[in-house]
């Protein structure tokens, strides 16, 4: 709690000043605050020179729900406001920094702390905390340590170290990162090249966005490992152009490392020569596919072809390629630095380490976390996300975006990690979690994923392009009270030719919203079609209104705004609906002013 | 097949194989059918329609045949339950965004969506919704296509990619829109086609058709007349086709040994001249400023004739050989030899060189 003191010259020495400036922070405004700092403080003649380099440009920390968020740290205190816009700064460099007395009203509530508190924050903590954008304070943390270690090592031994960490690929599938190192090593085809993806085409999703601004040298660190394992001397990173900023961070940083010898010719002073490259992408979800995104690298259509052969021995340009997502690869130098006992600390036997998710829909607090591998659904959603908005019941959550599937309420003490995710039929996928209450209709929610999918796919095969499109029909004339006996059967039949049928992971993956759907909570899709109901009250087709004689005080505007005569009115007659004249419209249910209409 | 050094059993039956070859490929040479939509063996494999799927023993998720190399001692099943619902659901889908008009379809009876909806009993119902309202493209002189009998197999844009290396047409759009297409949907013309006729040439359906031959009779209708084509010295192997006495369209067969199936824009649309009135039929001489009809051999004696004159009166160095880029090999070596040893002329050449 704030502490008053008078302001000395000594405690505004290590007056730093953070403002959130990740894509959410820039997009709530942080410009405009830090813009005012800087003019509020040189204001103020003596601080004027201390006001430069106390502007710190952090990455994100998470509590995107709360932007703009500020540190201020005066007198070693560290003190954060949420919601800052410009405005608000006079005041805060008025009654903070000059009297040292904290705008409490403005101060982060016991659910920040809360936020924070119950992660584990080992790839996190560096975001928000260095200036991405400058490699010495990336270095002050041990950053390039890893590297400049396994450059000393025999590649082998740098497999070997990765692979007894148990880490595993964080971008969906969850195969073994050393494993997958070690197939291409061992192909004897040479040039070898690594590649970064940082596609994170997902709806929702964003924490690769967020890893890559934040802490940009922690993934050109883990290609640097890589590249160095499994022999190659060229790496991508692929991300999508719709990251401006992250693209401009990982240009800073590669330059940067590129000027320490990091990254060129004779690395590290070794006679390991490896540089990086980074490739944009046009915002294609298939193109995160690992066959597709070679392909858009090498300039083609981004289309997925079968495997086998797997990109490990016929890549990019038909050579040996190991893909890594960006977190994968952001956890590297931290095994190689630390060692793979310390990581494997962390999270489950065979679900080592921690992952990030971007936590939203119905929760108190969202944005990103970070937790181990194998915590309890339970302990996310209520100590970490706080709960269900408004305290309405939890329903299910849904994890893996599109490709992935529902979990509803009851399992929610499952432990969340890759095989239990899975075996449940959903998915790790690449971390979304979206909280839903019992207000979201779940035929409605597959249908949401379904229209992702459909418009993603990119047409190579038939179960996929067309099977989605029928897919994504049937649910649509379910949740318009059209569907007929059979749909569900016929969806089910439908998911399995297009899971089973597919030919990459867009199209397999494809049908698991539906199908988990339908496993927990067929009855919903049951009351659509046969008794033309939504339970959850979503279907804006299927909502039945009724006319409360409790609360109707016969004012007669709904009378008044029905387009089609469904309400039957007179003066000092309660309002009764006609209910097959009314076509749903909706507009007495807005135009009652004391909601009378059910 | 030199180096058969795996061993493979489809449908129990024992294959022996070399590590470079498909499931299909060897499925072929065993006879044992598999069906395909996306597959032409002019192409590298595509994997794209997934009607070849097949189950492999210990591998969960069947495999396309037309892609999967084979390894030892794999078992292959070709005709499981679960294929064949996933195949008769594909093609089931298929039909659901298809015109289904084949009493009027120009690729009726050889149509694989016609023949395979037929085997396996689909009519494309019970999956249904939007289906495409696209407009015929027949804007140029050889090539109809017709849209909403396309199945997006990617065959005709890989043919002109792979093959003819014209790259007139590409896939466009994505997922229920892709459609293969000239760039900016222009018409096919002179400037960006070809015009060989390839994309038709592989096309599994009635969307691409050769446009002189439509309406004038279907493949069961028509004879098919094996030739070699006369326009230049590749000597590719083609059908005419025949109908009533008259060449109605010229196709291919994969099995053409120079050629595989690949023809040009004159080999495959070059045929008007057979059934033209200007067509020459009989040698003519020049007497005055008419030409005259003469038999062959008054024809030949008269060339003999007059290059008698001109090797006595003016010596070898005065005539020479001129021949044709259409003729073979053979032909020019003949023509050249005839004019050394019988003229006792160097004077021999070729319009070859263009
Ligand atoms: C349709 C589709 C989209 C994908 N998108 C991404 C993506 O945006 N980012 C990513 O890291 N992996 C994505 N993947 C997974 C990649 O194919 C690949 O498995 C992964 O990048 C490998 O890295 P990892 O082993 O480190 O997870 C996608 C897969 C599919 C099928
Ligand atoms: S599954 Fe979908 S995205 Fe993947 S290749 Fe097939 S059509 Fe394209
Ligand atoms: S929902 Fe629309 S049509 Fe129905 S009663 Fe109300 S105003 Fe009339
Ligand atoms: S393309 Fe084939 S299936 Fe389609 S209408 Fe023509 S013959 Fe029938
Ligand atoms: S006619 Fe030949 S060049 Fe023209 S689109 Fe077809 S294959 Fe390509
Ligand atoms: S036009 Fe014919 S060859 Fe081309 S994609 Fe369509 S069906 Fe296949
Ligand atoms: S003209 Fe064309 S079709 Fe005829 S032989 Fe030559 S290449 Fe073949
Ligand atoms: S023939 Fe194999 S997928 Fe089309």
């Amino acid at each position: 709690m704030p502490v008053k003191t008078k302001t000395k010259k000594s405690d505004l020495k290590s007056l730093t000043i953070r403002v959130c400036v990740g894509t959410g922070g820039l997009a709530a405004g942080s410009q405009g605050v830090i813009d005012e700092f800087t003019n509020q403080l040189k204001a103020r003649k003596i601080k004027a020179t201390i006001v430069k380099k106390c502007v710190n440009k952090t990455g994100c920390r998470g509590f995107c729900a709360k932007d703009v968020l500020v540190d201020v740290i005066r007198n070693k205190k560290t003190e954060t406001y949420q919601l800052i816009t410009p405005e608000m700064v006079n005041t805060i460099v008025e009654e903070h920094i000059v009297k040292g007395e904290p705008v409490e009203k403005w101060l982060v509530g016991p659910e920040y702390h809360e936020f924070h508190n119950r992660q584990t924050k080992i790839l996190l903590h560096q975001c928000g905390q260095i200036d991405p954008e400058d490699i010495d304070a990336y270095i002050a943390i041990d950053g390039y340590k890893a590297a400049k270690k396994s450059l000393t090592l025999d590649p082998l031994e740098v497999i070997e170290e990765v692979r007894n960490s148990g880490l595993r690929g964080r971008g969906g599938a969850g195969f073994s990162c050393g494993m997958k190192w070690d197939f291409c090593r061992r192909t004897p085809v040479t040039p070898r090249y690594i590649i970064c993806n940082a596609d994170e085409g997902d709806p929702g999703a964003f924490m690769d966005r967020s890893i890559i601004e934040g802490n940009p040298h922690a993934v050109i660190e883990g290609m640097i490992i890589g590249g160095y394992a499994i022999g190659a001397e060229l790496g991508y990173v692929y991300i999508r152009a719709e990251y401006p900023l992250a693209v401009e961070r990982l240009r800073i940083a590669l330059d940067q490392a590129r000027e320490k010898n990091y990254l060129g010719k004779n690395i590290f002073k070794s006679s390991y020569n490896f540089d990086i490259k980074i490739k944009l992408g046009a915002g294609a979800f298939v193109c995160g596919e690992s066959t597709a995104l070679m392909r858009s690298i090498e300039g083609k259509r981004g289309m997925p072809r079968p495997t086998p052969p797997r990109s490990v021995t016929r890549g990019l340009y038909d050579k040996p390629t190991a893909l890594n997502n960006v977190e994968t690869l952001a956890n590297v130098p931290l095994i190689m630095l630390k060692g793979a006992d310390w990581f494997t600390s962390f999270g489950t036997k065979k679900n080592t380490g921690t992952k990030v998710f971007a936590l939203t829909g119905k929760c108190k607090n969202t944005g990103l976390i970070e937790v181990p591998l194998g915590m309890s659904l339970k302990e996310i959603i209520y100590d970490i996300g706080g709960g269900v908005e408004k305290n309405r019941e939890l329903k299910a959550v849904q994890t893996g975006g599109p490709s992935g599937g529902c979990i509803p309420a009851k399992h929610i003490d499952m432990p969340v990690d890759f095989d239990s995710l899975t075996k449940i039929g959903s998915m790790m996928g690449s971390g979304g979690m979206v909280v839903m209450d019992d207000t979201t209709c779940m035929v409605d929610m597959a249908k949401f994923f379904l229209t992702f999918t459909e418009d993603e796919s990119c047409g190579k095969c038939v179960p996929c392009r067309v099977g989605t499109k029928r897919m994504l029909e049937m649910l649509t004339r379910i949740t318009e009270g059209k569907g007929k006996k059979g749909d569900i059967e016929l969806l089910l039949e439908l998911a399995d030719t297009i899971r089973l049928g597919s030919l990459c992971g867009l199209g397999r993956s494809a049908p698991y919203p539906v199908m988990s759907t339908i496993n927990f909570f067929r009855h919903e899709y049951e009351s659509h079609i046969n008794d033309g109901i939504c339970p959850a009250g979503a279907c804006k087709s299927l909502r039945q209104y009724l006319i409360s004689e409790e609360f109707c005080k016969k004012c007669g505007k709904c009378f008044r705004v029905c387009p089609t005569e469904a309400i039957i009115w007179e003066k000092k007659q309660f309002a009764q609906l006609d209910k097959s004249k009314c076509i749903k419209c909706g507009s007495c249910y807005d135009a009652c002013p004391f909601g009378a209409i059910l | 097949m030199s180096d058969n050094t795996l061993k493979v059993k489809i449908n129990g039956k024992q294959i022996e194989c070399s590590p470079h070859e498909t499931i299909l490929q060897v499925a072929k040479r065993g006879n044992v059918y598999i069906p395909t939509l996306c597959h032409d063996d002019r192409l590298e494999p595509y994997g794209g329609c997934r009607l070849c799927l097949v189950k492999v023993d210990r591998i969960p998720r069947p495999l396309p045949a037309c892609t999967t190399p084979v390894a030892d001692n794999m078992e292959i099943l070709t005709e499981t339950d679960e294929i064949r619902k996933i195949r008769a659901n594909i093609i089931d889908l298929l039909l659901s965004n298809h015109p289904n008009d084949c009493m009027r379809c120009e690729a009726t009876g050889s149509c694989t969506l016609q023949d395979l909806s037929y085997e396996y009993n689909v009519k494309g119902a019970r999956f249904y919704g939007e289906k495409w309202n696209l407009p015929i493209r027949d804007d140029n002189p050889f090539i109809t296509f017709e849209p909403n009998k396309c199945i997006l197999c990617g065959r005709c844009t890989r043919i002109c990619n792979e093959v003819v290396m014209a790259g007139t047409i590409e896939l466009t759009g994505r997922g229920f829109r892709a459609l293969p297409d000239t760039s900016f949907g222009k018409p096919r013309t002179l400037k960006n086609c070809e015009f060989c006729g390839q994309c038709v040439s592989t096309c599994p359906t009635g969307a691409l058709t050769d446009k002189k031959g439509r309406g004038k009779g279907r493949s069961f209708e028509l004879k098919k007349v094996r030739t070699t084509c006369s326009y230049c010295g590749t000597g590719c192997n083609f059908d005419l086709n025949v109908k009533e006495g008259k060449v109605v369209k010229v196709t291919s067969a994969y099995d053409a040994p120079v050629n595989h199936g690949n023809l040009c824009i004159k080999g495959r649309y070059g045929y008007d001249f057979i059934h033209s009135f200007e067509r020459i039929k009989h040698p003519l001489i020049r007497k005055g400023d008419r030409m005259h009809t003469v038999s062959w051999d008054e024809a030949l004696d008269h060339v003999a004739d007059s290059f008698r004159k001109l090797l006595k009166k003016h010596g070898p160095g005065s005539v020479g050989g001129f021949s044709s880029s259409r003729c073979t090999n053979e032909e020019n070596f003949l023509l050249s030899k005839f004019v050394r040893t019988v003229f006792r002329s160097n004077n021999v050449d070729n319009c070859a060189r263009v």
